[in-house]
């Protein structure tokens, strides 16, 4: 297998990954703005995390800056794996900052909060997996992988 | 053709995850009525006789529709006190049930407090509900600790535990919860502000104060 075609392989997978972190930030967002954060499925431990004021900035759910970030992963990856350049420029530090924020979370959730809530904890995995994805992209250009 | 396949992916997707969303939105957005002039009025049975809190003749009507297991309603009635106490006689508050059918306990402590409003003591038991909604809530066997919690503010227990298991709290909490749902109502706390619903938004201390300010100038102005 070539250098590219893996590289069109992880960009892919990566598209993929980034649609279910796209579908679970537009449920949770549709929450919010909904008001069925309140409610929570009954779960205590999940209003403590979606209807506390770290699910917010300025009063927008941060389930819509997921939405916009998840999307720009998705469309970066797609272009990437049909070899626009730039794309991939753009889809390591939109994952760099991702996994930052992913980070952010989960401390707040651990240690302010002491609670989780498991959709939260889901974007967490979907994001960790896009890092572990871009982390596995080669970095030469033209030797074989195996 | 190859080159703008992926315009068309990504396009598909963004259009999809609009459509989806706003689906999503329109399916569950709650649609709460205005209480209509016929249910303000003289209630038909004492099971529909609402627990009123404050000066019966204020100027504005707090109602609220809560479960005592939720905890977003525990949150608005820790704030709902002070709020009293700032407005004094120009509001009231009243408190009706509405037990989700996801909260395990709801129905039972909803029960209590009507047991204990049986007695004349449902804010003192609506209090303690809310004050000790995470004991309660985790415990397996709630009763218990509501017949505790009855003991504790000074009802006769015996009694309360016939009015636990009697018709007219059941009924109560039952006739509650068929008038919110005939207001649309499908989530808690669900307040209402001289019969028109607050906004999910407002549901907080600055909120309401801006509301209740708007109905004090509504009703002075007319």
């Amino acid at each position: 297998m070539t250098v590219s075609r893996f590289r069109t392989i992880i960009y892919t997978a990566a598209a993929i990954v980034s649609l279910a972190g796209l579908a679970d930030a537009t449920y949770l967002s549709v929450q919010a703005l909904t008001g069925e954060t309140l409610g929570c499925g009954g779960s205590p431990d999940c209003f403590r995390v979606l209807g506390s004021s770290y699910a917010r900035i300025k009063g927008i759910p941060v389930a819509l800056f997921g939405v916009l970030a998840y999307f720009s992963a998705f469309t970066f990856a797609t272009f990437a794996a049909f070899g626009y350049a730039r794309a991939r420029m753009f889809l390591i530090p939109t994952i760099c900052a991702m996994f930052l924020a992913t980070l952010w979370f989960l401390y707040v959730q651990a240690f302010l909060l002491h609670a989780y809530c498991r959709y939260c904890l889901f974007s967490a995995a979907v994001t960790f997996l896009l890092t572990g994805l871009v982390i596995a992209l080669p970095t030469s250009r033209d030797t074989p992988v195996r | 053709m190859k080159r703008y396949l992926p315009f068309v992916i990504v396009a598909l997707v963004g259009l999809a995850t609009l459509g989806s969303g706003a689906m999503l939105y329109r399916a569950k957005r709650p649609h709460v009525l205005a209480i209509p002039e016929d249910k303000t009025k003289a209630v038909k049975s004492d099971a529909e006789a609402p627990h009123i809190r404050g000066n019966p003749d204020a100027a504005v009507t707090l109602e609220e529709y809560g479960d005592f297991q939720c905890p977003p309603c525990g949150m608005v009635a820790a704030f709902l006190g002070q709020i009293e106490k700032e407005y004094d006689s120009r509001l009231r508050v009243v408190f009706r049930n509405f037990p989700l059918h996801m909260h395990e306990h709801a129905r039972e402590a909803a029960i209590a407090a009507e047991a204990a409003g049986l007695q004349g003591r449902f804010w003192q038991m609506h209090d303690v509900l809310y004050r000790e909604q995470e004991t309660w809530s985790k415990a397996p066997n709630a009763r218990e600790l509501f017949e505790s919690y009855a003991g504790t503010i000074g009802l006769d227990l015996d009694q309360f535990r016939k009015d636990m298991d009697g018709e007219k709290a059941r009924a109560r909490v039952d006739a509650d919860r068929q008038r919110g749902e005939s207001l649309g109502i499908q989530l808690t706390p669900t307040l209402f502000i001289n019969n028109q619903p607050v906004e999910q938004k407002d549901r907080n201390p600055e909120g309401i104060r801006a509301e209740i300010n708007a109905a004090l100038q509504k009703k002075s102005q007319s």
